[in-house]
């Protein structure tokens, strides 16, 4: 049996997979896109249409603002109805790009298919992801472009490919990794020949036992570099890019640093596959696979939705809600990590992942305990933090203390919440002392820019008094 | 739909139909009712605080039982009176700190169990009471309820009976003694009645109150260094009238309620250790600590110490090292902090009984490491993923 | 006998040693500033813009402040310090915090419900609070648990609300409100246009029934009391030129109110 990596902490939440036998359909056409122009972290993409416009599927209607920005792509062919504002996932209003329908779904040129890849120049691939709108599929949707260029000073010498969907709930990557095996791995060769890197992993979750044999017998075929598939422990927060690393490589991301200053990229399953359709059909990429699961529901599954789809449409395509369910919460993402929507207007993104409705009866009531000091936080924070202390901290507002308690390295990934018998909301603790640490170390930062700038600026003063004395 | 689902609805109804998305006039919207926004993680494990405390009074359950065995009606009678005197203050400072009522969280009658186990089963309703209302208002409420105190509830009310009440806290009538082992208690401890105590201690002379073992080891030490000479005290167990297997059972061992047996505070613990309720760290240091120190001091003078198993088996260590120094809210979080914390407790006990002028010292050691709780919590604070190894976490400036 | 003397000894020595290191190390308080301190108030609350009370007062007696910025004191205190520093007294302007949203849950709409901690500040974090109005008061009482004039009411509808006459004008609840609705205006202004929301009246008008949407009446009866912000569908008071009460009665959403 191979080997099982793991991580220190880290929780075990009812895995409530249910929508992992259900194949993934294409869902259909509907009559109204509304398409977010910030579906990335950075700057969101300007639009390049006018009310009015003809698209057509696949067509760019939006380029990106600055270096972190993506590009946006048309998901279906019609009529842009309005450019204005939606509302997005995390309850802020996104600027959007409404295109109406117009049924026949005709297809723009695509871009022209690179078949030969192999012997192509990273850098024109690169440009490809960069063409075809590509963004981390996992969540937190870093555009990938940027990811594949390494940072001067920087070396890459590991490639890990996110197949864990450590996520309760989420079947989307499951699916992908059993139905599209081939084109997952061409991407993975494809990043693997763009960053130059030899050792290349795929971890999946022990819980994906198919998953696991159907990658690992394709994977042979694979040998510059080889592909290695390594099952992992059911854990959550296996997913997490830190976590996954050092769960492989055995490598500790810094604090405060990124996965190439342990010379690692991690990319995501659905963003390998999205980067083959790229290059070799020349798809981009204005559509993903997302579960659509939850109790309420009739007939959970799994869709390949256009983005923009709102998520009204996801819930009516699966099944609708089962006769006197009732949703309470209706969630963009993991049951973990996913943020609640209000409305179901929102529309699906290309980080959605999953839409997740709970009934009433899942939901706990708020309760602010105090700590009962039990520890458990303690033990199951992947980060080795002390979530316990910290909220405590946070709660009397001591943002200094809880500074120097290491609040800035929390994931959020939940573990200590999801375990706390006190259920105090420590997430959205440490989320509140992120926001002020970040906003008073922003503020640090600005000062002491000033204060080196008006140095330098009373330097060259100095300088420049200087020099005419010395001309005399 | 649940109670709390309910709640939530009832908030406060807007004067006017939800608005229309801003953007979709499509979308079946407005929804039957309005959906509820929280932060993420939206799973959570069944384990609250509420399980966790009926957790531990199941654990408590067999040595409870045992108490009663030994000690009859007055062991109902004491511990029924302290569980609801505890109850009851809880609610009246609740009411009075006009915070809310957590009544049914089953703190209270934790704390209550736990302080009517380290009393003796003739104590005076009154004295009880007293207990629980240091317990409860002075080592709980006012340091703002379950989860602030610094102090573990039970023992500040053991503690406070001890020093205002010496003697009624220091004689404990005799236990009951199964028939199959049917000796004249007088053989079993032949000390048992009356015997003069060393350091003006006070004592009762009341026939039927016996003295816990660990007096007679202090006994020996004080004869030894010829303080005074006792006739009759010698530590009963070299002289093989008490067996380490009957100490361990609590039979013919005077006591508080809960000291006596050491089989069902080991089953309640085992419990507890199982359900990750109990860091299994705490006890195995306190004791480890409190055998090898009694025990370089037996090996060193075995006539003047007691051997650390009659050490470990006697007093209210296994009581103390089981269920008090395992107390959630005033031990350290983490796990290398739970070993510190262990190792502490055991060498201020072993050295208040060897050297001490108190027969017992587990309610003070662990009192004196709850103090000490939040600076092992500094120091022992692990390194956080990704941080040059340091331990601790330096003082903000 | 001997442990008396022991103890008694011991008392001396200490006694000797607090009253050495109390000379050698001892701070002279100046009597000037614990004077002027005295006629402050106390509450340490930063409205004067020196860290606490002794921070004016240190400032006050170095010279490096005027008598007259405590808004808190009380009143002839001024005037008693700058006679006792020989100096005038310069009055700062009176100001109260004034929160400018009308959106209770009478008249606003909530978007969903919202669950977890009671603040503003963490609510935000969530779904941005969740209130339909973008700029509308949460109405969690972050600005009132800051106040320490208890000046801030959260009332009955959840809209915070400042009690003038209590209110000092320290600031510390500008600084709380998450969404900026807190600001500091002259006492003397009766009324004030209680909405921040910029977009276009109808849109607002559909969140909250109290918003004000920009229909320029009260600018069109005075307008040299109130004027339209630039690029937003937005009556403001001239503070400056405050405008009287009775102006609030052409308001019709109530949004110019006291």
């Amino acid at each position: 049996m191979h080997k099982i990596f793991h991580f220190y902490g880290g929780v075990h939440p009812k895995e409530s997979k249910v929508s992992s036998g259900v194949a993934i359909v294409d869902a259909p056409l509907y009559p109204l896109y509304t398409v977010p122009l910030s579906m990335h972290i950075g700057a969101p993409a300007k639009s390049l249409v006018a009310v009015g416009d003809t698209v057509l599927r696949g067509q760019q209607i939006g380029e990106p603002a600055s270096f972190v920005s993506s590009t946006i792509h048309s998901p279906t062919s019609g009529k842009v109805k309005s450019i204005g504002t939606c509302l997005g996932p995390a309850g802020t209003q996104l600027p959007c790009v409404v295109i109406e329908a117009d049924g026949q779904d005709t297809p723009a040129d695509p871009l022209t298919p690179i078949t030969d890849w192999r012997n192509t120049d990273p850098a024109i691939l690169r440009a490809r992801v960069a063409a075809a709108g590509i963004v981390g599929m996992g969540g937190a949707s870093f555009p990938t472009p940027v990811k594949l260029s390494i940072p001067p000073g920087k070396t890459i010498d590991t490639l890990i490919i996110n197949g864990v969907e450590c996520e309760p709930c989420l079947t989307a990557d499951h699916r992908l990794m059993l139905e599209n095996p081939k084109m997952i791995l061409e991407g993975v060769e494809m990043v693997a020949n763009m960053l130059g890197v030899q050792n290349v992993f795929i971890g999946i979750e022990n819980n994906k036992p198919d998953a696991i044999e159907v990658l690992t017998k394709e994977a042979t075929a694979y040998t510059a570099p080889a592909i290695h598939v390594v099952p992992l422990k059911v854990r959550y927060p296996q997913g997490a890019e830190k976590q996954l690393i050092y769960a492989i490589t055995k490598r500790q991301v810094p604090s405060g640093g990124l996965p190439a200053d342990v010379h690692c990229v991690v990319q995501n399953i659905g963003s390998s596959c999205a980067i083959a359709e790229a290059v070799i059909l020349g798809k981009p990429l204005y559509e993903r696979v997302t579960t659509v699961t939850g109790t309420p529901l009739v007939a959970p599954g799994n869709w390949r939705f256009r983005v923009g789809t709102p998520y009204a449409e996801a819930i009516k395509l699966a099944g609708g809600l089962k006769e006197g369910a009732q949703i309470a919460k209706l969630i963009s993402g993991g049951p973990m990590m996913g943020m609640t929507v209000y409305s179901q207007s929102v529309p699906v993104m290309k980080n959605t992942s999953g839409i997740l409705l709970m009934g009433p009866d899942e939901v706990k009531q708020y309760t602010s305990k105090a700590c009962l000091r039990c520890g458990r936080c303690n033990d199951v924070c992947p980060m080795q933090l002390m979530p316990g202390i910290l909220s405590v901290q946070i709660e009397n507002e001591r943002f200094d203390d809880a500074q120097s308690w290491h609040v800035m390295d929390c994931i959020e990934c939940g573990c200590c919440a999801y375990t706390c018998p006190a259920g105090r909301p420590l997430v959205q603790h440490m989320r509140r002392a992120k926001s002020e640490v970040g906003a008073k170390l922003r503020a640090q930062k600005a000062a002491a820019d000033a204060a080196a700038k008006a140095k330098a600026e009373a330097a060259a003063k100095a300088a420049g008094a200087e020099a005419p004395k010395a001309d005399k | 739909m649940s109670d709390e689902a309910k709640e939530l609805n009832k908030a406060p109804q807007p004067a006017t139909a939800p608005a229309a998305p801003a953007v979709d006039p499509n979308a079946p919207l407005p929804p039957r009712h309005q959906l509820i926004v929280s932060s993420s993680p939206h799973f959570h494990t069944h384990s609250t605080v509420d399980s966790i405390m009926r957790w531990v009074l199941i654990a408590l359950a067999p040595a409870c039982l045992a108490a009663i065995y030994f000690f009859g009606f007055g062991a109902v009678r004491v511990l029924a009176i302290c569980v609801v005197a505890c109850l009851v203050f809880e609610f009246l400072s609740a009411k009075a700190m006009d915070r809310s009522n957590e009544l049914k969280d089953g703190s209270a009658a934790v704390t209550g169990l736990l302080l009517g186990m380290n009393l003796p089963s003739n104590t005076p309703w009154w004295i009880c009471v007293i207990g629980c209302f240091m317990a409860i208002v002075v080592g709980k409420m006012i340091y703002g309820g379950l989860g602030c105190n610094p102090f573990n509830p039970a023992l500040i009310g053991r503690v406070a009976l001890l020093i205002a009440f010496p003697v009624v806290m220091t004689t404990w009538p005799m236990p009951r003694i199964p028939a199959s082992l049917a000796k004249p208690a007088e053989q079993v401890m032949p000390v048992a009645s009356a015997t003069p105590q060393h350091k003006g201690e006070q004592v009762s002379v009341m026939p039927v109150t016996t003295s816990t073992p660990l007096k007679f080891s202090k006994l020996a030490r004080t004869e030894l260094t010829g303080d005074k000479v006792l006739e009759n005290s010698t530590i009963p167990i070299q002289k093989g009238e008490v067996s380490y297997w009957q100490l361990f059972l609590g039979i013919g061992k005077g006591g508080s309620l809960g000291e006596t047996c050491g089989l069902a505070l080991l089953i309640g613990v085992l419990i507890l250790i199982y359900l990750n309720i109990v860091r299994w760290q705490i006890p195995v240091c306190y004791l480890g600590t409190v055998v090898i120190i009694t025990g370089i001091a037996w090996l060193a003078n075995p006539s003047a110490y007691a051997s650390p198993l009659f050490h470990l088996l006697t007093g209210g260590l296994l009581l103390g090292a089981f269920f008090m120094a395992t107390d959630m809210v005033t031990t350290p979080l983490s796990r290398l902090g739970a070993i510190w914390f262990g190792v502490g407790c055991g060498v201020l006990t072993a050295c208040i009984r060897l050297w001490g002028s108190y027969p017992e010292g587990v309610s003070f050691s662990i009192l004196i490491m709850n103090a000490f709780t939040p600076m092992i919590d500094r120091y022992t604070a692990g390194t956080p993923f990704g941080m040059p190894k340091k331990k601790g976490i330096k003082m903000p400036k | 006998m001997v442990t008396l003397v022991i103890i008694v000894v011991v008392g001396l020595l200490t006694g000797i040693a607090i009253a050495l290191v109390s000379r050698w190390f001892g701070v002279e308080p100046n009597p000037v500033e614990e004077e002027v301190r005295n006629l402050l108030s106390g509450a340490n609350c930063g409205g004067c813009g020196f860290p606490g009370c002794a921070g004016y007062a240190k400032a006050l007696v170095a010279g490096a402040a005027k008598p007259g910025a405590c808004s808190s004191q009380c009143a002839g205190a001024a005037e008693k310090m700058a006679k006792l520093l020989g100096v005038a007294v310069v009055h700062k302007e009176p100001k109260v915090a004034v929160v400018f949203c009308s959106g209770d849950d009478m008249k606003a709409t909530r978007q969903a419900l919202y669950n977890g901690i009671n603040d503003c500040r963490d609510a935000m974090i969530v779904a941005a609070g969740a209130k339909t109005c973008a700029y509308g008061c949460l109405g969690l009482g972050a600005c009132a648990r800051v106040c320490p004039f208890g000046a801030i009411e959260i009332n009955e509808h959840r809209l915070a609300v400042v009690h003038k006459e209590i209110c000092v004008g320290c600031g510390k609840c500008v600084g709380a409100c998450p969404k900026k609705l807190i600001k500091l205006v002259p006492k003397s202004a009766e009324i004030h246009v209680h909405c921040m929301n910029p977009v276009r009246g109808p849109e607002k008008f559909k969140a909250c029934k109290a918003a004000c949407i920009g229909c320029g009446k009260c600018v069109k009866t005075a307008p040299e009391h109130v004027k339209l912000v630039p690029g937003a569908a937005l009556a403001e008071v001239d503070y400056g030129n405050p405008p009287p009460e009775a102006l609030a009665e052409v308001c019709p959403t109530h949004a110019l109110r006291k």
